[in-house]
């Protein structure tokens, strides 16, 4: 996956993981797009984000962070 | 325990949980927590330092036992979840000053975003004034968030750092229960005839129960009264927005069954009508409490999922609730309008110069 799928927002503070997910999801406007964050409440804003875009999204537990991936 | 997480993080869950937080407030100031203040993060916090002797206002001196116990409801919250994670490395400095003017702020207006929320319910319309300007400080918040404004990552720290607030908080706790009322006010009520908000508490027990409650609850659904209006201005996004409102319905619900809603702009609790005061208080506050990302609850709910810079900030707001009363700026004190003045320049600095 090409550097602009991926979004690293780990550590940082509302809204910005948020804001970071969705500026991607919205450039890219379709295909396959992950995101890292590090707490589960940017996992559940993530999440909400882009549903409301039309994407669907799950994710996974890894060394002390949450992957996300987001289709559409 | 995933279907409790999704009830959370749903729509129904932040309403629900802002509603039983709306009726919380409402029964605490019943049970005997000051007017419109049955829950006040900012003037509680300045009650606690009060009781530590870091100012001297002698009314307004007493361990608010619903400090430490919202922190301590989330770190309960955090561990049971899995949430528990120390970090820290954002910026604590520019998050300790800016906690510092988000107090200066709300003394200002005399009360933090929940209170300016509970003073509506309560019938005070001077908090309209007061939450349009915490309204449009979070617009430029929100102003600064798009051209950039970021303070940088956490990272994650060792269990110590994360376990240092609650920590603090759990020695808080045990003198609030050891010494629930400091002897003085006792001897003010007669004297005065009138009593001040400092000897007005709901049983202590009763106090704690009710804000471990909150903890837990606005910790499993990241409850924020600040994120509630940034995430409408910024991405059209209600989520939070819904469980603010449902923390006011609930609170003007029982305040109107209770008796407690006495519509007015004179005569209000705790309240000033210097309307520009009112105004460029939360204008501060709500501005610093945006650019550190999240409400002065939110950022007691964080210290107790692991969050040292959130703890760095409620720090910075206990330093700034003895600044405001050792430097008389709170309310339409002396100083008020010079701190506001200082306050807003110090803190659009800090929005125009932390970018990435």
């Amino acid at each position: 996956m090409d550097e602009g799928r991926n979004v690293d927002a780990r550590g940082l503070s509302c809204p910005q993981p948020v804001l970071m997910a969705r500026k991607t999801l919205m450039e890219l406007g379709s295909g396959e797009v992950s995101a890292i964050v590090d707490t589960m409440t940017q996992v559940e804003n993530c999440i909400r984000t882009a549903e409301s875009l039309g994407w669907t999204a799950t994710y996974e537990e890894k060394d002390e962070c949450f992957r996300l991936i987001f289709k559409k | 325990m995933n279907k409790v997480n999704r009830f959370f993080a749903s729509r129904w869950g932040i309403i629900a949980v802002g509603a039983v937080i709306g009726i919380i407030a409402a029964l605490l100031q019943k049970l005997g927590n000051p007017g419109n203040m049955g829950i006040c993060v900012a003037c509680f916090e300045r009650d606690v330092v009060g009781a530590l002797g870091l100012h001297q206002a002698k009314i307004v001196q007493y361990l608010r036992p619903e400090i430490p116990a919202f922190v301590l409801g989330a770190f309960l919250a955090a561990l049971l979840f899995r949430e528990f994670r120390a970090r820290t490395g954002s910026a604590p400095i520019i998050r300790f000053v800016l906690g510092m003017f988000a107090m200066i702020g709300a003394l200002v207006f005399l009360g933090c975003s929940w209170r300016a929320i509970l003073r509506l319910a309560g019938g005070d319309w001077n908090a309209i004034v007061g939450l349009a300007g915490f309204a449009i400080g979070i617009g430029i918040a929100v102003l600064f968030l798009k051209m950039g404004f970021s303070l940088g990552r956490s990272y994650p720290a060792k269990p110590v750092t994360g376990i240092a607030m609650p920590a603090l908080m759990l020695g808080l706790l045990i003198f609030a229960i050891w010494y629930p009322s400091p002897p003085l006010f006792k001897t003010l009520k007669p004297v005065t005839g009138k009593i001040p908000p400092g000897a007005m508490y709901a049983p202590v027990w009763i106090s704690i129960i009710a804000a471990l409650v909150i903890g837990f609850l606005a910790q499993r659904t990241r409850f924020c009264s600040v994120g509630a209006v940034r995430d409408v201005l910024l991405m059209r996004d209600t989520h939070l927005l819904c469980g603010v409102a449902a923390f006011f319905a609930a609170a003007l619900i029982l305040n109107l069954i209770l008796g407690q809603f006495h519509p007015g702009l004179a005569g209000q609790p705790i309240a000033h009508n210097v309307h520009l005061l009112n105004f460029f208080g939360l204008v501060l506050a709500g501005l610093s409490w945006a650019l550190a990302g999240g409400c002065p609850g939110r950022q007691l709910f964080m210290a107790g999922e692991g969050d040292g810079d959130a703890a760095i900030f409620v720090l910075g707001m206990m330093s700034g609730a003895a600044i405001a009363h050792n430097f008389k700026t709170v309310g339409t004190g002396p100083n008020a309008w010079s701190a506001v003045i200082v306050g807003l320049i110090v803190v659009v600095g800090i929005g125009l110069l932390a970018r990435e």
